[in-house]
């Protein structure tokens, strides 16, 4: 593939992929009474496949797509003989949490299911988090009615250069704006792995592999492939380094700033501990920090390190938010880096002690536009690709991120939800995931096949396309670069509210 | 370098099941009898372990489902599902909330801090000390060492008078004494709570904590019986309602606590006098005008003051302010006077998380005291029928003065690891010098309208989405 030309990039087609559970959970429920005389009205009547009429029965088949009180032609109002009745569904209301709503989990399912985002019953933008990208909104021209669905204008580029130094390093353009953060080999199984991986190569982008090794099944993808450098330098050899276009330093992580990684022991099975060079068992440590690094003149000798050995690589620095983030980003485009990664809280897979997310370092939405302010007054905003991650959920997430100063972002959750995540905040216990996600546990994880899970998370990734594609429409932006920074297209409902109180004061 | 202090924890059962967030619904009517069923394939083994608990009438599968939601969406006849526990929405109140109730047993039963995966899954900020991030460092002032094998971090405070200056003689020798200043190994003291099933043994069982932390417990007078007699050097006896002069003769504790307007009435001369034998503590209401008031007491002689917020950790007379606001402005106002570093500030009121220690230190406390959470410790849901007579639900008042020791210092344990976690990732080494350090913290009030104020445009035809 040719990575400078994205114009002609063919996308891959969406595969109605369903979930790999008997039960997909979704936000109602549709009884069907004995009195279903079978006349068809709702299999007629459903535009979302609930019911199936088989044998001459009628089935409430696919409760989990009724989009409640959203349709426009209720079933259950429809019925001649009154046999159907909507309920809210009890397990939906326990799933899910603040920051990824049941809302969020279920939508995202749909999407990997799909390809597309819910056309109705769910909110598939925001979470409940009440603040940050929850309380932001675009501010969009008022749509004509029907003029989006039939806008047939070319597609907005989507595609993102990595390499904005202009060096000598690769010139790398992905046709999306964003690509896969690290989750490595030991906190999730191989088969999300190659998931991730795969879904990353489908859609011309990249994905990390995090601390923890590069798996020999990895290699077919090695040009799709970001390694990571992290302070326990886990599975780094400089045949690694070599075989990829882009080496990532993780200098800190979102979900734990100032901790360094931690991999239970129970998840230290023979195949982790080799890849890692480590014992069977016993809990991996990755300190923070670096223990070589207390400048950013000893950050530089670092980068020139890995230029040392693969000098075409792009560098990334990926960075958590304490006060000075501003300092680090600038200080790390000094030091030669060409992408600089900034990792919220809300993200992360691995185990972490509840304070250090809650309390440390600050919401990416702060530190975002601080970077970007600060960058720009350095005057080497344009040299540098700001990566923003840590609790990208949505589409909607992504262009809020976009237009508070990032150039793309990068995603790790949202994959694991594609592939059947409920966010039960067990990944580090045990077995792992008894979901079969972030667990190396060789029983468990069989569950989560590698075309099933690749599929889930193009799914996803085409319908966020989709979705950003609609939204830069809208906007009447040509490509994703004109949003960048963009803070004119973006209100936050607790500051919009006053102004319009006090307009209604003066007025 | 002092040896490292290490709380020693280990596992201390409940004696209650603990209530949970959500419980398990299996229905039996229109079973297949699957060949394989999905209760068989836990991963938990939690339909193996199942037991119902009589006296409380909890299936014992609440408490071990880890809700992976395997078999809720595997059973064929949809027989399982998963459904939220009201009686868990009901614990606490709306500061209290369930889940810090929930968290405080868990560290009580286990010693350790609460770790969990995916992610932060909360609210974005809140008020009080929700509004507020501590630092980290990135790449420069890294100071430690991983979670095993650390550089020592000190979390000892001093609490008393602390001299401006030593001096020394001709050949080099300490002149004087230098008195009235007990060091605490963690910036925590304990207090017995204002309400709550306490009997003289949950004192006791809090007194022999204490004790074996080398902390202090401050515990009203009239309940300082002949059994703490052992434990006299731990206890700060709370004196109500009688002259200063009164207080702190009979020279059995280093220190006492008084209210504020005992020691408004107290001379200098009072205050000098039991300064040589005792460590006055002063006990402010969190008011307005606190400041002020603060400083007059300093002014006066007194060196400890304990600044006492409401249970919500607010101002007492004004809801809207917090206590974190009430000890920066103390904070300020001794270092506007030039007294700061000879005073120790003491805090309380709705210190419910580990993380509310290290805040109210950052806002410039030296110490703090725990009240509430070592009642939450013994299993309390802080149902409050104690304070109006009813019988506790889960019986406080009868546990063993041991059991009452060990669960109070694995809570202690636990929160002494959090506070290192969170100096550990500031590149702070002693406490001391977290006193203070606003400027290695982020607040909201300071970032979100600054960042997001200007984003308030909604011109005509346009619309949110």
């Amino acid at each position: 593939m040719n990575l400078n030309n994205t114009s002609d990039f063919i996308y891959p087609e969406v595969v109605e992929t369903p979930s790999r559970f008997r039960n997909p959970i979704g936000k109602y429920r549709l009884h069907r009474t004995d009195d279903c005389i079978a006349c068809g009205k709702c299999v007629e009547l459903c535009p979302y496949g609930v019911h199936v009429m088989r044998r001459g029965m009628v089935f409430v088949e696919h409760p989990y797509r009724c989009v409640g009180p959203d349709c426009a032609d209720p079933c259950y109002e429809a019925c001649p003989e009154n046999a159907l009745s909507l309920k809210r569904n009890r397990d939906f209301d326990a799933l899910g949490d603040f920051r990824w709503t049941a809302d969020l989990l279920t939508s995202t399912w749909h999407m990997a299911e799909f390809g597309q985002v819910p056309s109705a019953g769910l909110e598939y933008r925001i979470g409940d988090s009440g603040g940050g990208f929850d309380k932001l909104r675009l501010v969009l021209p008022k749509a004509e009615k029907s003029s989006v669905a039939e806008d047939t204008s070319q597609e907005p580029d989507m595609s993102l250069e990595l390499n904005r130094r202009g060096d000598d390093a690769h010139g790398i353009r992905i046709p999306v704006p964003f690509y896969g953060g690290g989750m490595s080999f030991g906190s999730v199984s191989i088969h999300t792995m190659l998931s991730r991986v795969r879904a990353a190569t489908a859609l011309g982008t990249f994905c990390c592999t995090g601390e923890g090794g590069y798996p020999d099944e990895l290699i077919p993808y090695d040009d799709h492939i970001i390694t990571q450098v992290a302070t326990g330098l886990f599975g780094v050899r400089e045949e690694t380094i070599q075989r990829v276009k882009i080496v990532e330093f993780k200098y800190a992580q979102g979900a734990k700033p100032g901790l360094g990684g931690h991999l239970l022991g129970d998840k230290v099975t023979p195949s982790v501990a080799r890849m890692r060079e480590a014992v069977v068992g016993y809990p991996l440590f990755s300190p923070f920090p670096f223990h070589s690094v207390y400048s950013v003149e000893d950050h530089k000798k670092h980068v020139d390190w890995i230029k040392a050995m693969n000098p075409k690589a792009l560098v990334s620095v990926k960075v958590s938010t304490p006060t000075d983030v501003d300092m680090v980003a600038v200080g790390s485009y000094y030091a030669g880096a060409h992408i600089i990664h900034l990792d919220g809280s809300y993200g992360g897979t691995g185990a972490a002690p509840d304070i250090a997310k809650k309390n440390i370092a600050m919401p990416i939405e702060y530190a975002l536009p601080k970077v970007h302010r600060f960058l720009e007054e350095e005057g080497v905003r344009d040299k540098i690709t700001v990566i923003a991650s840590g609790g990208i959920r949505t589409p909607h997430d992504i262009a809020k991120t976009i237009a508070l100063g990032a150039d793309g972002v990068c995603i790790g959750t949202a994959d694991l939800v594609a592939l059947e995540c409920v966010r039960c905040h067990n990944c580090e216990s045990g077995r792992g995931c008894a979901r079969g996600i972030a667990t190396t546990d060789p029983e468990l994880m069989e569950q989560v096949s590698v075309d099933w899970g690749t599929q889930r998370i193009v799914n996803m990734y085409l319908a966020w396309i989709r979705e950003l594609a609609r939204i830069l429409k809208r906007l009447n932006m040509k490509s994703i670069r004109e949003l960048v920074g963009r803070t004119d297209c973006l209100v936050h409902l607790d500051y919009m509210k006053k102004k319009i109180r006090q307009d209604n004061r003066t007025g | 370098m002092p040896a490292k202090y290490v709380i020693h924890t280990k596992m201390v059962p409940h004696r209650f099941e603990p209530i949970t967030r959500s419980g398990v619904i299996a229905w039996e009517e229109g079973c297949l009898k699957c060949a394989v069923c999905v209760k068989t394939l836990c991963i938990y083994h939690v339909y193996d372990h199942r037991g119902l608990n009589a006296y409380q009438m909890i299936d014992s599968i609440d408490n071990e489902c880890m809700n992976c939601f395997r078999c809720v969406q595997s059973c064929p006849k949809e027989l399982i599902h998963k459904s939220l526990n009201p009686e868990f929405e009901a614990i606490g109140d709306g500061y209290w909330i369930p889940n810090i109730i929930s968290k405080l047993w868990y560290q009580a039963e286990t010693g350790k801090i609460p770790v969990s995966g995916a992610g932060y899954p909360g609210p974005f900020s809140g008020p009080g000390f929700d509004s507020m991030w501590t630092d980290m460092s990135e790449i420069v002032r890294p100071t430690r060492d991983g979670i095993h094998g650390r550089e020592y971090i000190s979390t000892g405070v001093d609490i008393g008078r602390k001299p401006t200056c030593l001096t020394f003689s001709r050949d080099g020798k300490l002149e004087g004494e230098v008195t009235g200043i007990i060091n605490i190994p963690l910036p925590i003291m304990l207090r017995v709570p204002s309400f709550g099933s306490i009997a003289p043994e949950t004192v006791k069982g809090w007194a022999m904590a204490a004790k074996r932390l080398a902390t202090m417990l401050a515990v009203s007078e009239e309940m300082v019986g002949p059994d703490l007699e052992d434990f006299a050097g731990t206890l700060v006896p709370i004196v109500k309602e009688r002259p200063f002069q009164e207080v702190g003769i009979s020279g059995k504790h280093a220190m006492v606590e008084v209210d504020r307007a005992t020691a408004e009435a107290a001379s200098r001369e009072d205050i000098a006098r039991a300064g040589s034998s005792v460590i006055p503590v002063v006990t402010m209401p969190l008011e307005k005008g606190i400041e002020e008031r603060a400083f007059a007491l300093v002014k006066k002689g007194f060196s400890v003051l304990h600044i006492e917020g409401s249970r919500q950790s607010t101002f007492q007379d004004s809801p809207s302010l917090f206590l974190k606001d009430g000890v920066r402005a103390v904070h300020l106002k001794l270092i506007e006077e030039n007294a700061r570093d000879q005073v120790t500030l003491l805090a309380s009121g709705g210190l419910a998380m580990a993380e509310h220690v290290a805040k109210v230190i950052i806002c410039g406390a030296d110490a703090v005291y725990v009240d509430f959470p070592l009642l939450v410790a013994l299993e309390c849901r802080m149902c409050r029928r104690c304070r109006k007579g009813l019988s506790c639900p889960v019986h406080v008042e009868e546990a063993s003065p041991e059991w009452v020791a060990l669960r109070t210092i694995n809570l202690l344990g636990a929160w002494h690891n959090q506070l290192l976690e969170v100096m550990g990732a500031m590149g702070i080494r002693d406490a001391r010098r977290l006193r203070g350090e606003a400027g290695r913290a982020m607040f909201f009030e300071d970032l979100d309208e600054s960042t997001f104020g200007s984003l308030g445009e909604l011109e005509e035809g346009y619309e949110l989405e």
